[in-house]
């Protein structure tokens, strides 16, 4: 059992997931289960889709981390929200915004990182620092609905499924492709295992770096626009719990913290688990304390149990 | 890694000064920002010049000391706390209710956040955890408690500790005195203590402490108590500050206590901190503020860009780094 856990340990998010999901159907006697499970994957698609981009940025080892992505999404989500207001041209300028806005944070990251030296942790948790103050002074600006459009796209189902879900489903198995396949992925994981060597081999290592943080911008981008949509607005703090969900997300997926190694259906699992631990607490009425708490402990936990001992240290 | 060498931070720090000031050598760009920033308040308001004026200005950058103080026991060991900031929130709660209410219980459970603090040091050497994610899920478990603690903004410190940040020693304003006391205080507990130096070396470099048979696990777990302890004097003096408790008021204290350690001269890769500088860093951050409330620059960009002279800082430090290996 723990051998097959530590052999694959995303296995473990699944299975957390389901004895959550039976712990839930428990409490509410039966009523509503997979009503539980529909809603529940819609929301875990958010925290999955930074979770995707945290998890190219932990891959990338060294200590590179992206603390930025809850300011990013948010002041995509008030973009979105205040500029693309109607119409089906309105969602291509949403998603644009999204794009935008992620693209240049990650460009930044990767510039104070690689041009300035700053440690990804540090420069990450400025950036968001200052993209908090943006959006705390655009936010006195009114705030109007989302596109209904995109709202609606953002709660619909397609054959069966949620629509998000299918969509999270293409960009996974996008990203495996690029993992597995592709030169950039690659030289990703090289550089997470070993980047000493990764540069000795003549490896482009500064331009993964850069793509890295592009991609989570991006996600954190479009995460926030989505978030935004289906909430039906933007708030100042819509995208708190993204800071520690994107980290929990990659590492109770079996995403090796120390980088080199990633796992892109553990983030899928981590993310339905998450949300359906939150969606428990919910019935059984405890605090919005004890959620923050149970979230805490459960990374910790997972962390202890699970995590490979390994020489570099974060 | 990203990290700046040790051999090569001391290069840069530069060694022309002698042996009895060398542990200050490090201070002088700290201490021209403080002087300077000094110098654009006076020109924006010559009243802040007065004992009165000085203890309004720098009474807020009292819990910030605290908190760097406390960072700084954690980079120390060459690790980040990204905890630090919810947890005296935590504490500022714990002040503005239990304290006053149950003056036994609030002493326990202050002392136990202390331990909990020194738990998770060993938890952190133990398994060989990354800091930064173990105190990312802590900071959640802080924030988490204190809104079980106040669910709504409010409550009422005990009176003691109102009185105790009301206080006016003569001449010299209560900031400044303590600035000063806990300033030489932890130079002394890094810089000229034996433990101190054992502390530093852990960060250095783990394996000579453990050859010179220190045990790695008990300096981790002091540093982190040390720390935690630090965290609660900075959620009381926060709370001494404000009267009142506000389970989200600590959450910028995780930007600053970093930035305060590095702006004072501290630097990433472990065993190099400077204490005084630390605190200094402290009152800097702090008077930015003021500078821009000044200035008429609105509170919502004073975060942002106290974000920004921590990057400012770091990039002329990358820099110098360059122009120093050029040469």
């Amino acid at each position: 059992m723990t051998a097959t856990l530590r052999r694959y340990p995303w296995l473990l998010a699944y299975m957390a997931a389901f004895a959550v999901w039976v712990l839930t159907m428990a409490l509410s006697s039966g009523r509503g289960a997979l009503g539980t499970l529909d809603s529940a994957s819609i929301l875990a698609v958010f925290t999955a889709i930074v979770g995707l981009g945290q998890m190219f940025v932990i891959a990338a080892g060294n200590g590179n981390v992206d603390l930025s992505i809850p300011s990013t999404m948010t002041l995509a989500g008030y973009l979105s929200v205040n500029i693309a207001t109607s119409g089906s041209f309105g969602v291509i300028t949403a998603v644009f915004l999204g794009l935008a806005t992620g693209l240049a944070v990650g460009l930044a990251n990767a510039a104070m990182i690689l041009g300035l030296r700053v440690p990804p942790i540090i420069a990450t948790l400025s950036s968001g620092y200052i993209l908090q103050s943006l959006v705390l002074s655009y936010a006195h600006h009114s705030t109007d609905t989302p596109n209904p459009i995109l709202s609606h796209l953002a709660s619909a189902h397609f054959a069966g499924p949620p629509t998000l879900v299918i969509l999270f489903a293409i960009a996974a198995f996008a990203s495996v492709a690029v993992l597995r396949r592709s030169a950039y992925g690659r030289t990703l994981l090289a550089h997470g295992q070993n980047a000493t060597a990764a540069y000795f081999a003549g490896l482009r290592v500064n331009r993964v770096v850069i793509i890295t943080y592009a991609i989570s911008g991006i996600a954190a981008g479009l995460a926030g626009v989505l978030l935004a949509a289906y909430a039906g607005g933007a708030a100042l703090d819509i995208a708190t719990p993204y800071l520690l969900t994107s980290i929990a997300v990659v590492v109770l997926g079996g995403t090796a913290i120390s980088g080199g190694i990633a796992n892109i259906a553990g983030v899928w699992g981590g993310a339905v688990f998450l949300t359906l631990l939150q969606n428990l607490l919910n019935v059984a009425r405890l605090a919005a304390g004890w959620q923050y708490i149970s979230e805490g402990l459960t990374i910790i936990l997972v962390l202890t149990l699970f995590s490979r001992r390994t020489a570099t240290r974060v | 890694v990203t990290l700046m060498p040790n051999y090569l931070s001391a290069a840069v720090a530069g060694g022309q000064f002698s042996a009895p000031l060398r542990p200050f050598r490090g201070l002088i760009g700290p201490l021209i920002s403080l002087l300077a920033l000094l110098g654009m308040i006076l020109c924006l308001n010559r009243s802040a010049f007065s004992y009165f004026g000085i203890n309004l200005l720098m009474l807020y950058s009292v819990p910030l000391m605290f908190a760097a103080g406390a960072q700084m026991f954690v980079m120390v060991t060459g690790d980040i706390d990204l905890g630090i900031g919810p947890f005296i929130g935590l504490v500022n709660t714990i002040a503005a209710t239990l304290l006053a209410e149950a003056p036994l219980w609030g002493v326990v459970a202050l002392a136990g956040l202390v331990l909990a603090y020194a738990a998770m040091g060993g938890l952190i050497q133990l398994r060989g955890l990354p800091s930064i994610v173990v105190t990312l899920g802590a900071s959640f478990v802080w924030l988490g408690a204190a809104i079980l603690v106040l669910p709504t903004p409010g409550g009422a410190p005990p009176a003691w500790l109102n009185a105790l940040f009301a206080t006016s020693p003569p001449i010299v304003p209560l900031p400044l005195v303590i600035a000063v006391a806990l300033a030489a205080g932890l130079h002394l507990l890094l810089k000229r203590t034996a433990y101190g130096t054992v502390l530093r070396g852990i960060g250095g470099n783990p394996a000579a402490a453990r050859r010179a048979g220190r045990s790695v696990l008990c300096g981790r777990m002091v540093a982190y108590g040390i720390a935690g302890l630090l965290g609660v004097i900075a959620g009381l003096a926060l709370t001494g500050c404000t009267t009142s408790g506000d389970a989200n008021l600590g959450s910028d204290m995780t930007l600053l206590s970093v930035a305060a350690v590095i702006i004072g001269g501290g630097t990433f890769s472990g065993g190099v901190v400077t204490p005084i500088g630390a605190v200094l860093g402290a009152l800097i951050l702090n008077l930015v503020g003021s500078v821009l409330s000044f200035l008429d620059v609105s509170s919502d960009w004073q975060i942002g860009a106290q974000g920004l002279l921590l990057l400012g800082t770091l990039g002329i430090r990358a820099v110098r780094r360059k122009a120093r290996v050029a040469a």
